[in-house]
């Protein structure tokens, strides 16, 4: 599809736009609808737009699937490692009232940077599943 | 009657799981099973988010002058439930991908046909 | 520290799990799963003792109480499981990386490691938490990891058992997952004891009635019960024999514990077994997967898969023993759980050294085989033995204790089943014994013991099948304990 002019100009404006619409999903689940899935959801599925169009060879030069490897090993681990954080802190597993020094600042940290964990495993993990299938026949 | 149409959700809940569960059964195609499989797993996810419901009441987000919300839980938990749906379609289908390079064929008549007796 | 050991239950080999993925290298994800396993079966010792001398620990994820958060709950019966499970994963996983499976898939090893522990973790989490949708989310959790597991097995056919279990697996989850939402809309909550303690209330109106059938079935397809039991065969035959071997020794057992929990916790004795005529089904069905999976074993010419079949008749001794709904009924069945895992991670564990020196399990490629592996052989044997349930075995204990229980109710029918069934298990065993024993090895045959890597772990699976047949106090003491919790007035 590399040479169809519209789509790659409509993909390259819409690019910043859901990526910047994913970001606005990830932080401000804290406050209002969204989170993690759904963010790293469309953050992948921006990628996802892009390796569409452009193909997988462009794709895999901005994301590799080292990279994405260990985005989503690292995303539960975040995850998994804020539990064990509010562990050392004092409180129980996922305890986030200890991260901070009040409660309500601990809950918005805790919530934060758990969202933050879910959206990168479930981004790389989307890119993955699509690169997976992509990939296969060549 | 008033029931009978009232509880519409509930219908289409349960006219979609047996939908879903016959294409598991009745289809040989694998790709088609996963189909049924999800459709069955989506009938699940109406039942949840119509236990969700409750009459008058908005989305459960604080907001002036609203005092009923939706119950925002089993959203929560289809959420969940959901992701768990997608991982297991992403595995199925890889599964598949991995039957048809090893056999040729998604069909599962023309699968047991291939195979000899157990090792 | 002791207090956050429930939530280190299950943390322990999920942060294992990424880890080994962001270490790459074969040895040390061995090293980091292997450490992690082992840690974990610390953990559920800790916790078994703990709970046996304070009684049941509660453990509320994120500070949140009891009814609204997500609460872990151990008492005698999960603590027992979990022993089970972190156990034989700690004993099948040195097991591993002299086993033709990693050889197979080499440089990523360390995406198996990575699957084994969220498997573990899966198992881990259905057996200790107390909400149950969390349960869901576990018991997917360890149905896609062992999926994954399976696939890997050297035949192609693995990749189709693979797939059946997943879709069949699925649809048993997704029962179980209707089942609770139909509970949640009759009570308004997730959390087991709640749940137990509000129930009465509904008047068991046919909301909770649908829910109990669906979980009951979806429960029963996880635990493999007979006639619902066809993805299992399969599966056990193709996958990696170590993979066999933990699977068969802990997956069906965290079936039947959940089976367990949903009939004795969360409905009550009363609503289970009182209100709903439950128990002379499931009795009828276990007698039936004794009978039927042992004959349909004795007619197999492939010795897994024989094995695969024993299994499914063994589940049924299992789920007998809970159908008696009597203490000792119950104490069998846990007991049985228990020594179950023993024999069936020692004989699939003999099957894997087999498969180190040949890709046919077929009984006639098994002429010889006692003079050609003679110590992978006398394992098998051993184990054999103690599936057949021979005095001084761990086998004896769970029969004995399956026959008592069954005089006890005043079934003598039962308790002669019993004894005639084994009697199956002899004729199934006796074929692989006679091969191995009394044949000639053909000319040419592969000969040579297993490597000592993969020959201490089964030996010391047999040994414990000897030593808990002799010393029967803790999976005896335990599961009375349990039994009695069970039964009492709710949990």
């Amino acid at each position: 599809m590399r040479d169809l002019l519209i789509l790659r100009v409509v993909t390259k404006l819409l690019m910043p736009f859901i990526l910047i619409f994913a970001l606005y999903v990830q932080f401000h689940g804290d406050y209002g609808p969204g989170g993690g899935f759904q963010a790293g959801v469309i953050f992948g599925a921006g990628f996802i737009l892009y390796g569409l169009v452009f193909g997988l060879d462009d794709l895999r030069g901005v994301l590799s699937s080292d990279v994405l490897r260990a985005g989503f090993a690292l995303g539960v681990l975040i995850f998994a490692g804020v539990g064990v954080a509010g562990l050392l802190l004092g409180g129980n597993y996922l305890d986030y009232n200890v991260l901070a020094h009040d409660p309500v600042h601990g809950q918005h940290l805790g919530i934060l940077l758990i969202e933050f964990g879910v959206g990168v495993t479930v981004a790389s993990v989307m890119v993955s599943i699509f690169y997976y299938f992509a990939g296969r026949e060549r | 009657m008033v029931d009978f149409v009232g509880l519409y959700n509930y219908w289409i809940v349960v006219f979609l799981m047996m939908a879903g569960l016959y294409v598991v059964i009745e289809h040989g195609n694998l790709v088609k099973k996963m189909v049924g499989l999800t459709v069955f797993q989506a009938a699940v996810f109406v039942l949840y988010i119509t236990l969700g419901k409750v009459r008058d009441g908005t989305a459960p987000i604080v907001a002036e002058g609203i005092e009923i919300y939706s119950n925002p839980l089993p959203h929560v938990l289809i959420l969940t439930a959901i992701v768990v749906g997608v991982a297991t379609l992403a595995l199925g289908l890889a599964l598949v991908v991995r039957i048809r390079e090893a056999y040729g064929t998604i069909e599962e008549d023309e699968i047991g046909d291939q195979d000899g007796p157990a090792i | 520290m002791t207090a956050h050991l429930p939530a280190l239950q299950v943390v322990l080999t999920l942060l294992a799990a990424p880890a080994c993925i962001l270490v790459r290298g074969r040895d040390l994800a061995f090293l980091l799963a292997l450490s992690t396993t082992w840690a974990a079966f610390a953990v559920s010792c800790l916790l078994l003792d703990q709970v046996l001398t304070t009684g049941t620990i509660s453990y509320e994820l994120g500070g949140w109480a009891a009814p609204f958060g997500i609460e872990y709950r151990v008492d005698a019966l999960n603590a027992f499981v979990l022993l089970i499970v972190s156990g034989i994963g700690a004993v099948v996983l040195p097991f591993t990386p002299r086993s033709l499976l990693i050889e197979m898939v080499g440089e990523k090893a360390y995406l198996f490691y990575c699957a084994f522990l969220l498997c573990l973790t899966g198992l881990l989490g259905v057996a200790i938490t107390g909400d149950a949708f969390n349960l869901f989310v576990f018991l997917e959790i360890s149905s896609l990891a062992s999926c994954i597991l399976i696939s890997l097995g050297p035949h192609r056919r693995a990749l189709t058992a693979a797939f059946q279990y997943l879709v069949v697996g699925t649809i048993g989850a997704t029962f179980i997952v209707i089942g609770i939402g139909l509970i949640y809309g009759a009570t308004g909550t997730l959390n087991m004891n709640d749940i137990a303690e509000r129930l009465p209330a509904t008047g068991y109106n046919r909301t909770v009635i649908a829910a109990f059938a669906f979980l009951i079935v979806g429960a029963a397809i996880k635990l493999a019960l007979f006639p619902l039991h066809f993805w299992l065969p399969k599966a056990y035959t193709y996958a990696p024999s170590t993979v066999s071997a933990f699977l068969a020794a802990t997956a069906t057992k965290v079936g039947v514990y959940v089976l367990i929990r949903f009939l004795f916790t969360v409905f009550g004795v009363e609503f289970s077994f009182e209100v709903l005529p439950t128990a002379l089904p499931l009795m009828v069905l276990a007698v039936l997967a004794m009978f039927v999976a042992s004959t349909i074993a004795i007619f197999q010419d492939s010795v897994k898969r024989m094995l695969a079949y024993s299994s499914v008749a063994q589940i049924g001794y299992m789920v007998l023993g809970l159908s008696l709904v009597t203490v000792d009924g119950l104490t069998a069945s846990v007991v049985h759980l228990f020594n179950h895992a023993l024999m069936k991670g020692a004989l699939f564990l003999a099957i894997g050294c087999i498969a180190y020196r040949q890709a046919s399990f077929r009984i006639e490629d098994f002429a010889g085989m006692g003079r050609r592996m003679p110590w992978t052989m006398a394992a098998f044997t051993a184990g054999g033995l103690s599936l057949i349930g021979i005095p001084l075995t761990a086998g004896f204990i769970s029969k004995w204790y399956l026959i008592l229980a069954a005089l006890a109710a005043d079934e003598p029918l039962i308790a002669a089943l019993i004894v005639i069934s084994s009697l199956l298990a002899v004729i199934y065993i006796w074929r692989v014994v006679e091969a191995a024993y009394f044949r000639e090895p053909p000319p040419g045959a592969p000969t040579g013991e297993a490597p000592a890597a993969l020959l201490v772990p089964t030996w010391l699976l047999i040994a414990l099948n000897v030593y808990f047949g002799i010393e029967t106090s803790l999976p005896v003491g335990v599961a009375e304990h349990a039994a009695r919790a069970l039964m009492g007035a709710g949990p």
